[in-house]
């Protein structure tokens, strides 16, 4: 199930940017928690094989683009004998509903997992309205 | 949906589940034995060649002392538990997708292997496991003399 929405979504993003990929590779759908709370959105993403300089973070107009690339292991003299997962880079978009402050947001990459921080703009944090009791 | 519960992760592209279903199969006919490979997390490739055997395994996000490696004649097991960082208070999920929890996986190796030379390594979330061949099972090369 959850396959069949993978590839749809990769299909439906190359088809809006009309772009293809100048390395010919699969690129995944990186797996995500999105955590909210009051102060920021927290986004962790599996992105097994990328390092901090294979990661690449956009923001424009609302849309949050996380990209990595992946250098595949050279295994001369190796053949596959036994395969479960392919190698390929990762590429995913999400539109973000709340005002973002683009200059505090943090990124971090350690084992494989991508972390982003992402602090609301002070005017999009709900702000507590106190009632006085008469 | 073919399995429910922790482990089930939608980590692998059919082809790959195609192939992993028919190395289970493989494996029931050839040794008569059934390898638990009903858990696809972590997935797992094997390369071969004629000295050792190399296996790598996407484990993103997991302490490296959380890694458990052991060998029981041809069968390397693989094991370990991936921790949910959990909610701070006032917290939400919008998604959660990354598996977590325990994984065990059992993998018969095409030899025997030198238990003692067997090496490690996790990288970039990668762990690589490098296992030697057992001197006596190398394949010999037999040159034909020529009278």
């Amino acid at each position: 199930m959850a396959d069949r929405e993978k590839d749809l979504e990769v299909k439906k993003e190359h088809t809006l940017s009309e772009t293809e990929n100048l390395r010919n590779r699969p690129v995944f759908i990186p797996q995500v928690d999105i955590v909210e709370d009051n102060d920021m959105l927290l986004l962790t993403a599996d992105m097994p094989g990328v390092d901090t300089r294979g990661i690449d973070i956009n923001l424009e107009n609302d849309v949050l683009t996380i990209k990595g690339t992946v250098e595949a292991p050279l295994r001369k003299n190796y053949r596959l004998i036994h395969a479960e997962y392919n190698m390929g880079d990762y590429r995913r978009s999400f539109t973000l509903t709340d005002v973002i402050d683009h200059k505090k947001i943090e990124a971090s990459a350690k084992n494989g997992v991508l972390r982003l921080k992402l602090p609301k703009a002070e005017k999009a944090k709900p702000k507590k309205i106190s009632v006085k009791a008469e | 949906m073919w399995l429910t519960g922790l482990h089930d992760v939608n980590w692998m592209p059919d082809i790959w589940r195609n192939l992993d279903q028919m190395q289970q199969e493989m494996d029931r006919l050839l040794t008569g034995q059934t390898v638990n490979y009903l858990q696809s997390f972590p997935a797992i490739n094997m390369w071969m060649s004629e000295n050792d055997v190399i296996l790598s395994s996407e484990i993103p996000g997991i302490d490296p002392g959380d890694i458990n490696i052991s060998l029981e004649g041809d069968v390397l097991d693989l094991s370990g538990s991936r921790i949910s960082e959990g909610l701070k208070e006032g917290g939400k999920y919008h998604r959660q997708e990354r598996p977590h929890g325990a994984f065990k996986r059992k993998i018969r190796l095409p030899f025997h292997a030198q238990e003692d030379r067997i090496e490690a390594i996790y990288e970039k979330g990668i762990l690589t496991i490098k296992i030697p061949r057992a001197e006596e099972e190398k394949p010999r090369k037999i040159t034909v003399k020529a009278e």
